[in-house]
């Protein structure tokens, strides 16, 4: 083992990925993995520093030298159950965790550039304990010793944070069942995220796991409409309900044209392609334009994925057109990166103005306007003002918009009662609690779009307050019943 | 899996299904419709109840055979399951006592219609209903609609049965006759709409038409069903499918329809689907465009 000052020289271990030019043109998942040998090494830079300032980082705070210190030993195994004392999705945050801005981004390397690869090691135990090993369900801490089988606990949303609350209630013994709208579960890990960056095959594994912890999964069932809130506390007897509907309403551009033939949301690509595999058309029967010219509008993460997704499907060239510049592009630093290398254009500071359509009522062309950035406004960006008399026109035939999403209003539109901020999400106290007394809420549909980690840490911390208050409550009466029975 | 209790052929090309959705036929109002996926690998598309049963937990679906996806459903039988159902899904507008109502439905619109005008009637309503289909053997459910309705006038294209010609033909006499409806509400093809439309339009009649958008979730999550209503963008699924059809702009929902003309020929021709798998499976990347 190499000490302090000599590990400073070793440079930071890249994952391996596939060449760009190919994988432009199939959906294979771009980076390849740690080897063993690979993830050893990497871990060997770490320093195990004691006040570990890239826990802090994380927000579900993973004992990140704690797992690393395990993989230097050879012990992936023990390092994945040590991520899962806190994360219980290592495999899909390993991989689309913002680390740059996260944990990666307090390690003590980073001032020199070279942070530890956390996420990238994070995916490696869990891939190898996917492939290797059993998942070995790791213990929940419980808030009282009563028997909690018979108790029934729904879950709605199976994205990461109904997933996550749906796990660690199962294991403290709950009856748990998820409903979803959709006929997959998974969120946006199933009909947004796609392959290349995130393989089906593993939200799979993690779903069957749920399974196989007793999780009864209902889809089909958008709550609200399906079934009220309300009927499954009083009809169906869910004594505690866990609401993680996500942030699934798409932005549009609001200009002329934006209904052109050829024009889409994000999430209507996406979900064409990833949930509903247009991408095997004909053999699954849902088509998908596939278009020469593809303009996606956005820079963030469901930006880079549909522009990346266009590629893939066959379009001769695609570009990204954004109001700013590309210091305040939201999206995951590695994945502006990768879209680049994939020879994806970058139009900046360009902000559409209006769609053109031809007489046969498809898309021919954008018409955008040059942007400068003026003083920082609310979110401490600066704020893009447009240029007079600079307008240009994108020749397109294919238009995306990925502006961003708003809370997924099903559920509350159709839920009286429950208290709503003033951009639709649902208002809840620090563990996750609403203004109904039986109901929790965490992930996208509280805290707006935000990440898989910051839902899934919502989840756990949602599924323990609804643990104590099982607790005091069905359980405490259960307990009641039975002493009173002895006496 | 949702199960198929009963299966029979309405006209050609237009069958009933009784499906077993307990969820859905609990909850299920007039106007409401179900997203529908009759297999794994199927595509998810609408359909509007036809009527249900709550205590049996059956839905009814009348479904017209268009394309690969209605074509599959055709071939179900009793005894078969479809794959998903959800729902039950859009706005289902308050039915109230207003006086008479002139319901118009055309080809398989009829259906849709039927569970609307009978919410009418319960309500207290004089109802009148105008139902019409391009020949006799095509016009679906007239005895179902004689018997919630004050009046049934019929028309066909080629003049098999009642009027020849157009049901907004029809509605225009009725109207110049002097009957004055505090609505009309038509659901059918586009084309049938917009000639309602133009009818009632000059008349100052509130008219309410169901739209048929393409949708993929039916949910409001996607946006691929959006219509312009008065100017303004709505999602046919969360907002409708029922809007004020005075406002819509039936040019653009007409564009949009067509959106995937070519890969829909492509789906629906058995052969030509076939070589396409095939050549799918050779290939990385698909190389077919739309
Ligand atoms: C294309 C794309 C790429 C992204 N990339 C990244 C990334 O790289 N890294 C990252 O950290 N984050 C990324 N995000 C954001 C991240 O995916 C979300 O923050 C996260 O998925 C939120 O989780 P959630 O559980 O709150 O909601 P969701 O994942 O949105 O899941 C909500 C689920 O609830 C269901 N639902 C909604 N209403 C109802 C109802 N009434 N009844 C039943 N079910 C209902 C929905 O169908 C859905 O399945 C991305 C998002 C998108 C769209
Ligand atoms: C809210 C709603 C309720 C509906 N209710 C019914 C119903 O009760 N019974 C019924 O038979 N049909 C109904 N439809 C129409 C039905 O959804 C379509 O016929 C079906 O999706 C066509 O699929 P396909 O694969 O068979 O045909 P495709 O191959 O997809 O299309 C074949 C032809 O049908 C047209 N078409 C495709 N989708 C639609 C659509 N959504 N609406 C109208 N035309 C379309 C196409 O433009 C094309 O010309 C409804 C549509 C909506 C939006
Ligand atoms: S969960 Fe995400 S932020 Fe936390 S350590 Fe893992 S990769 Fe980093
Ligand atoms: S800050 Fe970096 S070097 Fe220090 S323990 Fe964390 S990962 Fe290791
Ligand atoms: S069908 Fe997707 S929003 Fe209406």
């Amino acid at each position: 083992m190499p000490g302090a000052a000599d590990r400073a020289k070793l440079p930071r271990v890249e994952m391996p990925k596939q060449d760009p030019r190919q994988r432009a043109r199939n959906f294979s998942e771009v980076a390849l993995g740690f080897t063993p040998e690979l993830a050893q090494t990497e871990a060997g830079r770490c320093l195990n520093c004691r006040n570990h300032p890239c826990v802090d980082g994380c927000p579900v705070n993973v004992p990140i030298p704690e797992f690393i210190a395990l993989i230097v030993q050879g012990d992936f195994l023990g390092a994945a159950q040590k991520i899962k004392e806190k994360n219980s999705l290592p495999a899909i945050c390993g991989r689309v965790c913002p680390q740059e801005s996260q944990c990666e981004a307090r390690c003590v390397w980073g001032k020199k550039g070279k942070p530890i690869a956390i996420g990238g090691l994070e995916r490696f135990v869990a891939d190898w304990e996917r492939e290797h090993a059993p998942q070995a369900p790791p213990s929940v801490p419980a808030a009282c010793e009563s028997p909690r089988r018979g108790v029934r606990v729904a879950v709605v949303g199976s994205g990461p944070a109904g997933l996550t609350a749906a796990a660690d209630l199962a294991r403290l013994g709950y009856s748990v069942t998820v409903f979803e709208t959709l006929h997959a579960p998974g969120g946006v890990l199933r009909y947004g995220i796609p392959e290349f960056r995130l393989p089906k095959g593993i939200l799979d594994h993690e779903i069957e796991y749920l399974k196989s912890l007793g999780v009864a999964i209902e889809t089909d069932v958008a709550v609200g409409l399906t079934v009220g809130l309300d009927e499954l506390h009083h009809r169906e007897g869910y004594q505690a309900i866990f609401v993680g509907t996500g942030a699934g309403l798409p932005s549009l551009l609001n200009i002329p044209g934006e209904n052109a033939n050829g024009v889409y949301s994000a999430n209507e690509y996406l979900t064409r392609v990833n949930l509903m595999k247009a991408y095997r058309f004909p053999e699954y029967a849902t088509p998908v334009r596939i278009g020469h010219k593809v303009a996606v509008v956005g820079a963030g993460n469901v930006a880079m994925d549909a522009a990346r997704t266009a590629l893939r499907l066959g379009a001769d060239d695609v570009c990204i057109v954004y109001r700013r510049s590309r210091q305040e592009m939201p999206a995951r630093h590695e994945e502006i990166v990768n879209a680049e290398e994939e020879g994806i254009r970058f139009h900046l500071l360009s902000n559409p103005v209006r769609i053109l359509a031809g007489s046969d009522g498809w898309v021919q062309g954008m018409v955008c306007q040059r942007m400068e950035l003026g003083e920082p406004d609310a979110s401490g960006r600066r704020r893009p003002v447009p240029v007079p008399g600079s307008e240009f026109t994108l020749d397109v035939d294919l238009v995306i918009v990925a502006i961003g999403q708003g809370p997924n209003p099903i559920l509350t539109r159709h839920t009286p009662g429950l208290q709503l901020d003033r951009h639709g999400c649902i208002v809840t106290d620090a563990d996750g609690r609403t203004s109904l007394p039986y109901v929790w809420a965490g992930g996208d549909i509280v805290t707006g779009a935000a990440t898989v980690i910051a839902a899934m840490g919502a989840g756990k911390r949602a599924a323990r307050a609804m643990d104590a208050y099982l607790c005091s409550t069905v359980l405490a009466g259960q307990r009641a019943g039975v002493s009173e029975g002895r006496g | 899996m949702f199960p198929i209790l009963a299966a029979r052929l309405l006209a050609p090309g237009i069958h009933e299904f009784v499906v077993q959705a307990p969820r859905v036929a609990r909850k299920a109002r007039p106007g409401h419709f179900v997203v529908i996926r009759v297999d794994e690998k199927g595509e998810r598309i609408p359909l509007t109840l036809a009527d249900w049963d709550a205590e049996a937990g059956t839905i009814t679906l009348v479904v017209q055979e268009v394309g690969y996806s209605t074509r599959l459903m055709g071939q179900l039988a009793a005894g078969d399951a479809l794959q998903d159902v959800l729902g039950p899904l859009g706005t289902a507008p308050p039915i109230e006592k207003v006086g008479t109502i002139i319901g118009v439905g055309g080809g398989v619109g009829v259906a849709p219609l039927y569970p609307r005008i009978r919410g009418y009637k319960q309500a207290g309503n004089r109802v009148v209903a105008i139902a019409g289909a391009r020949s006799r053997d095509l016009l679906i459910m007239v005895d179902r609609l004689r018997e919630c309705s004050d009046e049934l006038h019929l028309a066909t294209d080629d003049g098999s049965v009642g009027h020849h010609g157009f049901v907004s033909q029809v509605l225009e006499k009725l109207l110049d006759s002097g009957v004055r409806p505090a609505e009309v509400l038509a659901i059918g093809p586009v084309p049938m709409m917009r000639a309602v439309v133009e009818v009632t339009r000059p008349r100052g009649i509130p008219t309410t038409v169901s739209l048929n958008a393409l949708m993929v979730d039916g949910t409001g999550m996607c946006g691929g069903c959006r219509v312009s209503v008065g100017g303004v963008t709505r999602f046919t699924c969360v907002d409708g499918p029922e809007f004020d059809g005075l406002q819509v702009d039936f040019a653009e929902l007409q564009q949009r329809l067509q959106q995937y003309r070519s890969q829909e020929k492509l789906a629906a021709d058995p052969a030509q689907r076939k070589e396409a798998c095939r050549c799918l499976e050779q290939l990385t990347a698909p190389s077919f465009r739309g």
